[in-house]
This record gives structure tokens, sequence and C-alpha cells, in this order.
């Protein structure tokens, strides 16, 4: 028990996918500009990175590992969770109407979130067992929500802030999620 | 003849896929803390984005469109998987300090975007420039990213010590020095173009 704490942890904070690792980094940018969008963006991204790594573990320990066919790990994964989440959409435009209204615009760009791939990529490295998998795949996830929500606030301050005329627009945004990552940069050493 | 020089420098400045249109950014912070990592990912990227560009631009006409994401993305894959592959095997520790980045290639949105909007629909020869272009154009700035991380943070450049060690700042190596000194490169980029449009204007 103490142990999944201690990767849920890590995963979220220390290793925080965005701020730490530069994983996501298009949609932190892109979807971070007013709190309601990034809150869909990150409830999404919690969804499908579970999901995935869900199947992805059994596809490459039960499948592709005893046919010894590890090469295809790229290939197999990003089809994988390309057709996942098209099903998934499927799914929530016919029994979910209105959850899909909500999330739906997001999942479409999830597939190309690289933050999720490397996600299914991490937990087959660092050899997780399913279980650790699952909650490795939950602190990442929430880790890449608490960060976006933390700039879209930031973004959100710096509308009304008087910003050097050279820094406006991207290059300011760019410093302001450095200061983001000095302060996490404060977990380090949380854990032992 | 002009054309092609054209749509070869598009990519390097005009249109640089890291600076102007910001994507691909992911790899571009990640790696960039040693000008080897730089180079090395550089190249590697150019080279998945070519070959696919060509396999695309090659079969455009037969490809249906309704099933044609799906096809890009076997493409894309089969060639992120060779030279994920090649890197392994011929230089182990390049690729063991890349890491998962190299197949992170795969979910590049230069390729993608690249691959959708420009060889699915152009000729052969126009796509081998748009995409070494758009290759050298990720792959500088990905250098020049890297070379400066490289110097203020670990005080060499290539391996060769120029600053000595006490005088190196590690903030620049870790993740904080990565978002300012990319933020910086934006804001040099965009002052630039900035000076190239008025001086074009008032003549």
């Amino acid at each position: 028990m103490n142990e999944l704490v201690k990767i849920f942890l890590s995963a979220m904070l220390i290793e925080n996918i965005v701020l730490m690792r530069f994983l996501g980094l298009c949609p932190f940018i892109g979807m971070s500009t007013d709190i309601k969008k990034s809150t869909g963006m990150g409830v999404a991204v919690i969804f499908v990175t579970v999901l995935a790594t869900a199947v992805t573990w059994p596809v490459y320990n039960g499948l592709l590992k005893p046919l010894d066919l590890e090469f295809l790990q790229i290939l197999v994964f990003i089809l994988v969770i390309a057709s996942l989440v098209q099903l998934v959409e499927f799914y929530l435009k016919k029994s979910a109407p209105a959850l899909y209204s909500s999330m739906g615009v997001y999942l479409a760009l999830i597939t190309t979130n690289c933050a999720i791939l490397a996600v299914t990529f991490d937990v087959i490295i660092k050899g997780y067992s399913f279980i650790e998998s699952l909650v490795y795949a939950v602190g990442v996830a929430c880790g890449f929500f608490l960060s976006l929500i933390l700039l879209a606030g930031i973004r959100e301050r710096l509308k009304i802030a008087p910003v050097p005329a050279f820094l406006k627009g991207m290059p300011i945004l760019f410093v302001a999620a450095g200061l983001l990552a000095m302060a996490f940069g404060g977990f380090d050493g949380l854990i032992k | 003849m002009k054309n092609y020089k054209e749509l070869f420098t598009n990519g390097i400045v005009r249109e640089n896929p890291l600076l102007t249109l910001m994507i691909g950014l992911c790899s571009g912070l990640a790696i960039t803390t040693s000008v080897e990592n730089g180079i090395g990912m550089g190249l590697a990227m150019t080279f998945v984005l070519l070959m696919s560009e060509l396999i695309i631009s090659l079969f455009r006409k037969l490809i249906p469109s309704a099933v044609r994401i799906p096809i890009f993305i076997v493409v894309i894959a089969s060639f992120t998987t060779i030279v994920d592959l090649m890197m392994k095997a011929f230089l182990p520790e390049l690729s063991g300090s890349l890491g998962v980045f190299i197949p992170l290639i795969v979910v590049n949105c230069i390729i993608m975007g690249r691959v959708e909007s420009f060889a699915s629909k152009k000729p052969l020869d126009l796509v081998v420039f748009d995409s070494l272009g758009m290759g050298l154009g990720y792959a500088w700035v990905l250098a020049g990213i890297s070379a400066v991380r490289e110097l203020l943070g670990a005080g060499t450049l290539l391996g060769f010590r120029l600053i000595p060690e006490s005088y190196t700042m590690g903030f620049f190596a870790k993740s904080p020095g990565g978002f300012f000194v990319f933020g910086m490169f934006i804001a040099v980029n965009m002052l630039l173009k900035k000076r190239l449009a008025e001086g074009g204007s008032a003549q």
C-alpha cells in the first residue's frame, strides 16, 4: 500500500509530466486559456490515460512479449490508443450526449497527446505490475490536470499584468511556466 | 527553381515549426540539455519526416481519404520504429539519453501536420524540399536551445569545457531553465520577424 502511495505522489508532483518532463506541452499551452476549458481537458486526459494503460499493459505482457514481437510496440500502442479514443467517442455520443458535448472536443485531440503514449511506454520500461501501472497512470494524469489548472489561473492574471513589450504573448507564458516548474522543483526530495 | 528555395527556407525561418507554429514542443524542450542530444533528435526527426512524406506523397492517389489518418499513423510509426531500433543498435549512448522521446516522434504534431497538409497533396519533388526545410528548421532550433542550455548549465559545448565548473548555473540544465530559454527564443524570433517586416514595407 505504502509503495502505491509513493508511486502516485512521485508521478504527480516530483516527476510532474508537464513541468519536469515536458510531455503534453501542446495541450498545456493550447488548452490553458481559461479554467473551464482546462478542467474539461484535464478530466478527459485522466480518463483516457487510465483506460489506455489498462489496455496496453495486458496487450504488451500477454501478447507481444510471449510472441517475441516487442519491436512492434510503438505501432501497436499508437493504434490501440487511437482506436480506443474513437470507441469512447462513439460510446459517449450514443449513451451520454451531455457528457459528450462537454468532453467530446478534447477526446479527439487526445490521441496526439504525447503524455498518454509516454505513460504507456513508461510502465513497460519501469517494469510495473498491473495495479502499480494503473496507480502510476492516475498519478501522472492528476499531475497534468493540476499543472494545467495552475497555468490557466496564471494566464487569467497575466491578462491584466503589465508585461514588457518584447515578452508579450507567448514568451511570457513560457517564463510563467518556468516559474511554475521552479515551484514544483521544491517537491524534489519529498519521497525517499 | 525559386519555388524550391522558397519551400526550403519556409520551414527554416518563416514557418519554423517550433518558434512560429508552436507544434512539436515536447521533444524540443525535454532533450535539449546537451548539443549532442539536440542534434541527434533533430536528425532523427528529419529522417522520419522525410521518409514519411516521401511514402505518403508517392501513394497519395491510392490512399482513400476516409481512412487516411490511420494509414498516415502506420507509415509514421514504421519509420519511427526503424529509427528507434537503428539508434539502439548503433548509437546506444545517444539512444539511452534520448530515452522515450524517440518512440514519441510518432505523435509529434509536426509530422502529422506536414503529412496531412502538404505531402498528401503535392508531388514528390516539392515534398522533398518541404520536409528537409521543416526538419532542419526543427533541428537548428533544438541545436540553438541546447547550445545555450549546455553552455550555461554545464559549462561545456559538445563536451568541451568552456566555463569552469564553479561558474556554471545548474538552473539552465533543469526544466525551468528550458522554459525560460525557449521563451527567450520565441521573443527574439518575433523581434526579428517584426524588423524584417518593417524593413520590407519601408522599401
